[in-house]
């Protein structure tokens, strides 16, 4: 009967603690929502707080897509994330394939190359990356985040891990069945490498559409701005319309969210599958 | 002369094999080199000039470097940096291993609550950080107003204030990471063999000697993994220091300036181009340095 009642109060404390940990998680947001419909000096009203305000200032998010082109960030930022992510997926499995199942030479020198610059901070080397921008006459063009984001190493480092969990037995097969290893890695590597993909997708395209430094630094003209730098400029230029501040980030969240949603079975999935813990 | 054909058969099929595991790395390999790994170079020639982007770069030798130890700046950012690294990294790692343990239990809406931790991470930076600034508004936020008439708290702090700020971005840098972390622990804790929390009970162990003695060692190398990751990432903190501490403008002064805004304004702003480069290279040493003391402690503790 004690070890029962022992156990019954542990779980009641877990519970409280999971739920005080959404809470807190999630306050922030609810937050968010609530004062994205109202006006601007209910927001900050306490006494008496109302989570949904009596008379709902759905105009709000009508307005913010007048007052900065919203859209055209939400274009532009679209065009780059899609495009960054699908380079990114077939560069990367496409080298990874190589690095996890094929010999060659200089094979180690290469992946180190890879493996370093993954630990070095990106701030370290912006500068002559930007000046080497520059004069390529890549100032200012979407190409160029495109450019920086496409190639990176954590992303065929991640796909190499994943393929080496993949039986050389399969490729051993295919190549005595003639297949040329173009075809493996069509055929049979990518298929079986959904998790990872998806995985990979995701980190990209949440990096991509939140990417603040790199768009700031880049891209000057207000027609080529991401949605990042928009929002923030918008919160700079309007500091007390708090209402449609609110509006417009709740804005800005909802399509990560929905890709996260619908993926984020496969994030933890992912991270598992990669052997990072070991 | 039979064995010579033999050999330049083989080389012959080496090369082969050769190009064509270059054709696979090459498409990403050549962009990754052409605006990655020469930046890199570039940027460790840098550091000792002295180059404002238009007129002749001029080697100045460790000038930069010399200048740079008594730049009253370059100092602060240094001690914020450090001071914010210290109080992120240990906060982040406990709150997240204790929610991966909790999470691994076989608790209701698991599913439910693990996305609910990992989603601060995946928000949008400057939506999120909106948030924050008017939740802790000094005068008008919720959070003081809680404090004051709820808690009878009779000044409630000022959060931006110079006193405040570098615990507000660690605050938020905890809320924001503990979920991604959390993840990876779960990974962690999944690799642990049930047997050995069977033997454990067989031994009269309790909760807490079961994490004591099971789960915590066996947790070695991801926790490795995790501190070096936070470490890496706290010390290249930018956004976030901006974006919490940076006011109207985004501007931060000696009480929330961290290296990578200073590197950012040497650069961009005052077009110093080789100082700025020589902040970064200081940036890389100590991220290499503390690294590398962490794989030496982890050595040891292997040993």
């Amino acid at each position: 009967m004690g070890a029962t009642k022992k156990r019954r109060t542990g779980r009641f404390f877990l519970y409280l603690i999971l739920i005080l940990m959404t809470l807190l998680m999630m306050i922030p947001f609810l937050w968010m929502l609530s004062a994205s419909i109202k006006a601007r000096d209910e927001v900050f009203m306490m006494e008496p707080f109302r989570l949904i305000p009596e008379v709902p200032r759905w105009s709000n998010y009508k307005e913010i897509w007048t007052r900065i082109p919203l859209l055209k960030f939400i274009e532009n930022t679209t065009i780059l994330t899609v495009v960054v992510t699908f380079l990114q997926l077939l560069t990367s499995s496409f080298a990874a394939y190589a690095f996890a199942k094929l010999e060659f030479r200089f094979k180690n020198v290469l992946f180190m190359g890879y493996v370093a610059t993954i630990a070095l901070p990106w701030q370290v080397y912006m500068v002559p990356q930007f000046i080497m921008m520059r004069k390529m006459g890549l100032n200012d063009k979407l190409l160029s985040m495109v450019c920086l984001q496409a190639f990176s190493a954590f992303g065929v480092f991640m796909m190499k891990q994943f393929y080496e969990g993949i039986p050389d037995s399969l490729c051993e097969a295919a190549r005595i069945d003639g297949m040329s290893e173009y075809r493996i890695w069509a055929k049979i590597m990518l298929p079986l490498s959904r998790p990872a993909l998806s995985t990979l997708t995701i980190f990209t395209f949440v990096t991509t559409w939140n990417d603040y430094l790199g768009p700031l630094i880049y891209l000057k003209t207000e027609t080529k701005k991401t949605v990042q730098i928009g929002l923030k400029m918008f919160m700079g230029q309007y500091t007390a319309e708090y209402g449609l501040i609110m509006a417009g980030s709740a804005v800005v969240l909802i399509p990560v969210l929905i890709v996260f949603l619908f993926l984020q079975k496969y994030f933890v999935e992912g991270i598992a599958s990669t052997g990072i813990k070991g | 002369m039979v064995e010579m054909t033999l050999q330049k058969g083989i080389r012959r099929k080496e090369r082969k094999r050769n190009l064509i595991a270059y054709s696979f790395i090459a498409p990403n390999f050549i962009g990754f080199a052409v605006f990655t790994l020469i930046p890199v170079i570039y940027a460790f020639v840098l550091g000792f000039t002295k180059w404002d982007g238009n007129n002749p770069m001029e080697f100045v030798g460790f000038q930069n470097f010399t200048k740079l130890f008594q730049d009253r700046m370059f100092l602060a950012a240094l001690k914020n940096t450090i001071i914010y690294c210290i109080g992120t990294v240990p906060l982040t790692m406990v709150a997240s291993l204790a929610l991966a343990v909790i999470l691994n239990q076989k608790v209701k809406f698991r599913g439910f609550f693990r996305t609910v931790s990992f989603f601060p991470y995946v928000a949008s930076l400057v939506a999120v950080t909106s948030v924050w600034n008017m939740l802790f508004h000094p005068t008008r936020g919720p959070v003081n107003w809680v404090l004051q008439n709820v808690f009878q708290v009779a000044n409630p702090p000022n959060w931006f204030g110079k006193d405040l700020i570098l615990l507000t971005m660690i605050l938020f840098s905890v809320w924001k990471y503990t979920g991604y972390y959390m993840v990876i622990y779960l990974a962690g804790l999944q690799g642990i063999s049930g047997e050995l929390y069977d033997a454990g009970s067989l031994d009269g162990a309790n909760t807490w000697q079961k994490f004591r003695y099971i789960t915590w060692p066996q947790l070695h190398s991801t926790t490795f993994f995790v501190v070096i990751m936070l470490t890496i990432t706290c010390f290249k903190v930018y956004d976030i220091a901006v974006m919490i501490a940076g006011g109207g403008d985004g501007r931060l002064g000696t009480s929330s300036t961290v290296l990578v805004y200073y590197i950012c304004q040497k650069a961009f702003v005052n077009w110093d181009l080789g100082y700025a480069s020589a902040v970064a290279m200081v940036l890389f040493a100590l991220v290499l340095i503390v690294t590398l003391i962490q794989f030496r402690g982890e050595r040891k503790l292997q040993e």
